[in-house]
């Protein structure tokens, strides 16, 4: 059998790297399994990976771009003795002791797993959505407004992330309508109030998209006013969604308790049903979503699981005690 | 064979891509663009691994607007594949490696 780690993190987010920091200081040898690369929301690092400024994380008076942020959480718990693989997990057993944890043909055991895999933007699940990634879809708007200087685009959604993204995709765009649901938005004030008096912001209230035209680049919109059901077509050469997160918690069903939307349920802290391993960040939280509660969790599951090993009997003594608990 | 990643540009892009016998792969990447800064170690690698049968280019979208119009580049980072000059596939997204080597294979 492999050898037996005190900590497995898995995710590499503001969670998992501070829970990382905190096992590390411990002693803990964690072994961070961070994820492979991707430009949908999964990638190592999280969701920052694919901001740019990030204004609102305590101790940065001027801001921090979002990648430089997490080579900093990155960096900072590899000075302690974390170490990484950049791949992705691929199965998980916590039915048996020490957990299995699984990276292809790959095994690793660990005494306490910590569960921080957040959480990646939903698409809407219209038919040409998939097909016009690239061609005028898009899920990274930092990485793609460049390429609609002075076109016409559309970010669907009523929150923070929406309002934040239509905001900085002004800076190429001519026009970016924001199509949202209803007729008022979730996004915090400062958000609003940027958006509102932005002159290149349209927003379009009360309507849902229902289709995307183009053949091979987007070439436009329709959307459905949900009170008076008429349809329009917007002409847009960009679509930027923004319409929430889903948890990335395939790899726990029928393991890890879950809400009805697939986030992890914990209690007492960062327990989940399992005793043993642990849930920090945004896969344990659809509320709060920020890399400060992300980070601040991630410290949480760290401290908790470093007690619960603790509080647990060595190898030694339970040698020879059947694997069933 | 030149190993690692070499830089193209809007004047460089025919006369480098066009003329060549192995399959060519074109990274349009950014500065500002967080996936193309994370996938650009693992194109190393595979260009080094692959000398040989593929060469691999990195073309700054910033700095060479005409390719990236020319080619239809509306997110980065994209990869390119081109085998006697024709644009013969393109990859949009950071991948990791195992699957940008099974998106390539056809063409090693």
């Amino acid at each position: 059998m492999s050898d037996t780690r005190d900590v497995v993190i898995i995710g590499s987010g503001p969670a998992g790297l501070t829970s990382a920091i905190y096992s590390a200081r411990a002693n803990l040898r964690p072994l961070v399994i961070e994820g492979e690369l991707s430009s949908t929301g999964d990638q190592p690092g999280g969701q920052l990976m694919l901001t740019t400024e990030v204004e609102n994380f305590p101790g940065f008076v001027d801001g921090i771009q979002g990648p430089e942020l997490m080579a900093n959480f990155r960096a900072q718990a590899a000075r302690f003795g974390a170490e990484f693989i950049t791949e992705k997990v691929t199965r998980v057993d916590f039915s048996e002791r020490p957990f299995l944890v699984e990276v292809g043909d790959v095994q690793y055991r660990a005494r306490a797993v910590i569960v921080s895999t957040g959480a990646k933007a939903k698409l809407i699940g219209l038919e040409n959505e998939m097909r016009l990634i690239g061609h005028g879809v898009s899920t990274c708007a930092t990485c793609d407004g460049f390429f609609f200087k002075g076109e016409t685009i559309a970010v669907v959604g009523g929150g923070d992330s929406a309002l934040e993204e239509a905001t900085f995709l002004t800076k190429f765009a001519k026009k970016v309508y924001v199509i949202h649901r209803r007729d008022q938005l979730r996004a915090s004030k400062i958000m609003q109030e940027r958006a509102f008096k932005n002159d290149k912001v349209e927003f379009v209230w009360d309507s849902v998209p229902v289709e995307l035209l183009g053949d091979t680049m987007l070439e436009g919109i329709r959307v459905r006013n949900v009170k008076t059901d008429e349809e329009t077509v917007l002409e847009i050469a960009g679509l930027f969604v923004a319409i929430g997160h889903v948890p990335n918690t395939s790899l726990f069903v029928d393991q890890l308790d879950m809400d009805d939307n697939g986030y992890l349920v914990t209690t007492t802290g960062t327990r989940t049903n399992v005793e043993g391993v642990f849930a920090a960040g945004d896969v344990a939280d659809h509320v709060y979503r920020q890399a400060i509660t992300a980070a601040g969790t991630g410290c949480m599951a760290a401290i908790d699981s470093e007690r619960w090993l603790e509080s647990q009997p060595h190898e030694s003594e339970i040698a020879g005690t059947p694997t069933e608990w | 064979m030149a190993e690692g990643v070499d830089v193209l540009t809007d004047s460089t892009f025919d006369e480098e891509v066009a003329g060549a016998d192995v399959t060519m792969v074109v990274d349009f990447w950014a500065e500002w663009c967080g996936p193309c800064r994370m996938v650009a170690p693992v194109l190393e690698q595979i260009a080094t691994e692959n000398a040989g049968k593929v060469r691999i280019w990195k073309l700054n979208v910033d700095d060479n607007p005409l390719s990236a119009r020319k080619y239809q580049v509306m997110s980065i980072p994209t990869l390119l594949v081109f085998k006697d000059g024709v644009a013969k596939k393109r990859i949009v997204g950071a991948k990791a490696k195992a699957a940008l080597m099974a998106d390539l294979s056809e063409f090693l």
